[in-house]
């Protein structure tokens, strides 16, 4: 005998077509938030592409900027942002990971830190521009740093520093406690903890938010156009205190002029930028996932 | 009369507790344990949760000095110094009294790294190899894990990570081997592995053993020292005698009650 569902009333039958409809509502919501992230994206992507890719030869890379668009190219450019970046991440480093180290295993639970570590995550939601101001007057004019890669690599450091400090915490946080625990009920010391128990178990972590604030930081122009200014420059800097230009501002730059051929350049140039970018965002992805996978095993 | 039969069992004592008290902020976690834990014997500590039979494991080697907020009044005697005393390091405590834990804990390392790491730390100067070896055997593991010494050690079951980790324990050849219910992640085969471990081990250690287990209390320890929540949930130590008598004729009710199973 086929059993059959208890007959239910009315009032419940529409109250169950009325959470029904609501629940399909908020799933085409959701779904359509998500499609305009994705949309602007290819819209983004294909804009940039259509109008990059026909100015996109070796001789772009390896030129510098011209007058003349078919001889331009972005080479000075390209090599002060992989010197900013390389300098950026020589200061951020070790300053962010000692930052965190501090806040996660040497403070002491009190007021100051709470104050340290609100004003930390505060700093990171600061306009970038007001870094760059901070910088031409503290590293350009008062340590008379000059428009050099050195004042704009500290500059940008400090940009970044909040991100660095902020992931870097995290990263020792995961850290399960009872490694610690294990190392500490051998006799080991808390240096010794930090160094062989949680650093090791961190650095993947912390490599990975390092990564992301690099490419946070080679995307800037703002803090970059206050200390550097837009400068034309038709060499490669050779030295920290050389002056310099990046990709963002080279960019701006080719967008500003009057002619079409420029935008042309100037989309690709975005298609270098987003290449570099992309590529380390991979590399934090390809790291994290390698390590979510071996700390499972 | 209870503190005079402590006094005559600190003798051959590795281990003495004298009026310890252990507070986690205003929260009177332990209250006034006297107790001596003898050398080369097993000491079980049983009691249900919340009696504090974890944290005063953990006063031992001073472990809980990690927990900012505890504080521990009262002395733990070690070959007659006190442990809490300030000229002490509790470094140096804990590489003498070792600690193996609830759950299997070792490093995302390989077998033979994990062993390393406590020689590394304390300084050690001899051979690693044969100290490997050597703390692997006594850990009754060498004959599974020879030929894999460089695989992670998360590679291993449940029961032979424990196993790894009372190994890496022994490799800074402590004289005192704390163990905080050991076998309660395992299953009933790697349980009764580390029991005979255990058993073996006393002939060389001091084991103190925290458990849940009654039958194991039972079968492996020599003493047996029961904790119970009192008044303002803090812990007291019942009473403590040998294991035999604690589980046979037992001289406080509420031990026999315990015991048989009356209450939890």
């Amino acid at each position: 005998m086929a059993s059959e569902l208890r007959p239910i009333s009315d009032q419940l039958r529409r109250r169950r077509t009325y959470r029904r409809v609501l629940g399909g509502i908020f799933y085409g919501l959701f779904l359509a938030s998500v499609c305009v992230g994705i949309v602007g994206l290819v819209v983004l992507l294909y804009e940039v592409l259509s109008n990059g890719l026909p100015w996109m030869n070796w001789q772009f890379i390896t030129d510098y900027p011209s007058r003349h668009p078919e001889e331009a190219g972005l080479f000075s450019a390209l090599m002060g942002t992989m010197w900013l970046m390389a300098m950026t991440a020589l200061f951020t480093v070790p300053v962010g990971v000692g930052a965190a180290i501090y806040l996660e295993e040497y403070a002491p639970r009190n007021i100051l830190t709470r104050v340290i570590e609100i004003n930390v995550a505060n700093l990171a939601g600061v306009p970038s521009i007001v870094y760059g101001l901070l910088g031409l007057a503290l590293f350009v004019t008062w340590f008379q740093l000059g428009r050099s890669i050195l004042a704009g690599s500290m500059t940008l450091s400090l940009l970044v520093l909040p991100i660095v400090i902020i992931s870097s915490r995290e990263a020792i946080r995961a850290v399960p406690d009872s490694y610690r625990q294990a190392a500490y009920a051998m006799g080991a010391d808390q240096w010794q903890v930090i160094k062989q128990v949680i650093l090791p178990s961190a650095a993947p972590g912390i490599l990975t938010g390092t990564i992301l604030a690099m490419s946070r930081a080679i995307g800037e122009a703002a803090p970059v156009i206050a200390i550097s200014a837009l400068v034309y420059l038709t060499y490669v800097p050779a030295h920290p205190m050389d002056r310099f230009t990046v990709l963002p501002i080279q960019i701006y730059n080719w967008i500003a002029r009057p002619q079409d051929e420029f935008r042309g350049l100037a989309a690709a140039g975005i298609i270098v930028l987003l290449v570099i970018l992309l590529t380390m965002n991979a590399i934090a992805v390809f790291l994290r996932n390698r390590y979510q996978v071996r700390s499972e095993e | 009369m209870v503190l005079e039969k402590e006094h005559m069992k600190n003798v051959d004592a590795a281990l003495t507790a004298k009026n310890l008290n252990v507070y986690y902020g205003d929260f009177l976690a332990i209250k006034d344990v006297n107790m001596a834990m003898k050398k080369n014997s097993v000491t079980a500590l049983i009691g249900p949760s919340g009696c504090g039979k974890s944290t005063f494991l953990r006063c031992l080697n001073r472990m809980n000095d990690l927990i900012t907020s505890a504080s521990v009044r009262g002395e733990i005697l070690f070959e007659n110094l006190n442990i809490y005393s300030d000229n002490i390091d509790a470094t140096e405590i804990r590489s003498r009294i070792g600690m193996v834990f609830q759950k299997p804990n070792p490093f995302p390392k390989s077998i033979y790294q994990n062993i390393a790491f406590g020689l590394k730390v304390n300084g050690f100067s001899g051979d690693t190899d044969e100290a490997v070896e050597r703390s692997l055997r006594q850990a009754s593991l060498w004959e599974e894990v020879k030929d894999r010494l460089n695989d992670s050690a998360f590679t291993l079951s449940g029961g032979q990570q424990q196993r790894l980790c009372i190994a890496r324990a022994l490799a800074v050849e402590p004289e005192v081997l704390l163990m905080d219910e050991p076998a309660s992640a395992l299953d009933p085969i790697a349980t009764l592995a580390i029991e005979d471990l255990v058993r073996d081990l006393k002939a060389r250690y001091t084991i103190i053993i925290v458990t849940h287990n009654m039958q194991q209390a039972a079968r492996v320890s020599d003493e047996t020292a029961f904790f119970m929540v009192g008044e303002n949930r803090s812990g007291y130590l019942v009473e403590h005698d040998d294991t035999q008598r604690i589980f046979t004729n037992p001289s406080n009710v509420k031990t026999e009650e315990y015991i048989t199973g009356r209450f939890s």
